[in-house]
């Protein structure tokens, strides 16, 4: 097996290396592809959409089509993570264990008894529970609301500069996941819970298609942006540019909520319980 | 000779991804953990994006952000002072459709793990044989 995957292995290298001889030289300014179709996005794209960075308005205006399913993509992997691995775990007869925070004494509930309601101190824990480093958490609690902020720059300024929705989307997650890492997947349950966190998964799905639907609705092609111009009381071209902010937006919240739900499904193997 | 050389110095950077896809491919063919063969599959990914940006360059480019007044007069745009758009649209999306399938995958690791025990690819084989 390894002898044959070596001779694939070189086999293909070595074709794909005789067809780089036909290939423009790196950063060569005539090549093929940065002569044909590019010119027309760098040229227009300002006049067509008001979008300075091209990058953003061939992402959500140009191929919105793509982007909405790549958006489909990202929300069906969720959707398989939760599907292939959550499993309700019965709060069956086995103890609790809840953990007072300031004293770390350990009180344990037998039996499936409920266990009283005023354990506002205390915090549940798991048999196998280790103490996390208090330098980390508190760091990480300094932090999350600074990498919110920027997440929620890089979205909104995505027009100007380097940014977006799936930028953006995958900083405001990755904030939720520190959370996670730095104190257990019970605390930031408690921030996000399941079905808010389902919710916003597909809210944001909606809220791209839907910004489609609206544009069919008033008698457009699905997705061009132009016919909002009423609803946001500018022209045409600034129309464009609030049209591809919304489909932003929407793909911001869809890819932070998957995000987090495959971080959550994949680091309890879909029990919801401590995490790593 | 020296026709080789400059061959491989103007463009290094197809080289560098064909190593890169090569490196995943064979992890993904030869390698018997699963997880080792999801770790391939992600140099295979990163290759790929590597190879989109590096065709996206431009000498004497810069970022596709178009340079522009506030309120000021449309002024003419020319094509060769931005570098290709393109390959950069493309691969944003892919890259964040990398990090999904990854979870997938890992999620279908976890699976597996549970029901044999294994992560091993030939031991899991055997099991299933034997059934």
């Amino acid at each position: 097996m390894k002898a044959a995957g070596l001779l694939i292995v070189i086999l293909t290298g070595g074709l794909l290396i005789y067809a780089t001889a036909d290939f423009p030289p790196w950063a060569y300014p005539q090549s093929p592809a940065s002569t044909h179709v590019s010119p027309r996005y760098i040229e227009k794209s300002i006049e067509e959409t008001a979008v300075p960075n091209v990058v953003t308005a061939v992402l959500a205006d140009y191929r919105g089509y793509d982007t909405m399913f790549e958006t489909t993509v990202i929300f069906a992997a969720g959707v398989a993570c939760f599907l292939l691995l959550r499993i309700r775990v019965e709060e069956g007869p086995e103890e609790q264990l809840f953990r007072h925070s300031l004293t770390g004494m350990t009180i344990r509930i037998k039996d499936g008894r409920k266990a009283p309601s005023d354990l506002e101190e205390f915090e549940r824990i798991d048999a196998h529970w280790v103490p996390q480093d208090l330098i980390i958490k508190t760091v990480c609690r300094i932090l999350i609301p600074f990498i919110q902020l920027f997440a929620l720059y890089v979205i909104a300024f995505g027009h100007h500069s380097p940014g977006g929705g799936f930028q953006g989307g995958v900083i405001l997650g990755a904030s939720v996941i520190v959370l996670a890492m730095s104190h257990d997947l019970r605390s930031s349950l408690q921030r996000m819970g399941e079905k808010v966190n389902a919710l916003l998964c597909a809210a944001g799905v909606l809220i791209y298609a839907g910004t489609g639907a609206l544009c069919l609705a008033m008698g457009e092609n699905f997705l061009d942006y132009g016919i909002l111009a009423p609803l946001f009381r500018c022209d045409p071209v600034m129309a464009r540019s609030n049209g591809i902010f919304m489909v932003e937006i929407g793909v911001g919240i869809a890819v932070m909520a998957t995000m987090i739900r495959i971080y959550n499904n994949v680091s309890s193997a879909g029990r919801y319980d401590e995490g790593l | 000779m020296t026709q080789l050389l400059s061959e491989i110095l103007t463009k290094y950077n197809y080289w560098i991804y064909i190593t890169l896809m090569m490196i995943g491919l064979y992890a993904m063919i030869a390698k018997n953990n699963l997880v080792k063969k999801i770790v391939g599959m992600n140099i295979f990914q990163t290759a790929i994006i590597l190879f989109y940006v590096s065709i996206g360059s431009k000498k004497g480019g810069t970022i596709p952000i178009i340079k522009h007044d506030h309120g000021a007069a449309s002024h003419v745009v020319h094509a060769a002072e931005y570098i290709n758009p393109l390959p950069h649209v493309l691969m944003l999306t892919a890259i964040v459709v990398s990090v999904a399938t990854l979870g997938v995958a890992l999620a279908l690791a976890i699976k597996i793990y549970h029901r044999y025990q294994s992560l091993e690819e030939d031991e899991i084989l055997a099991q299933i044989r034997e059934k």
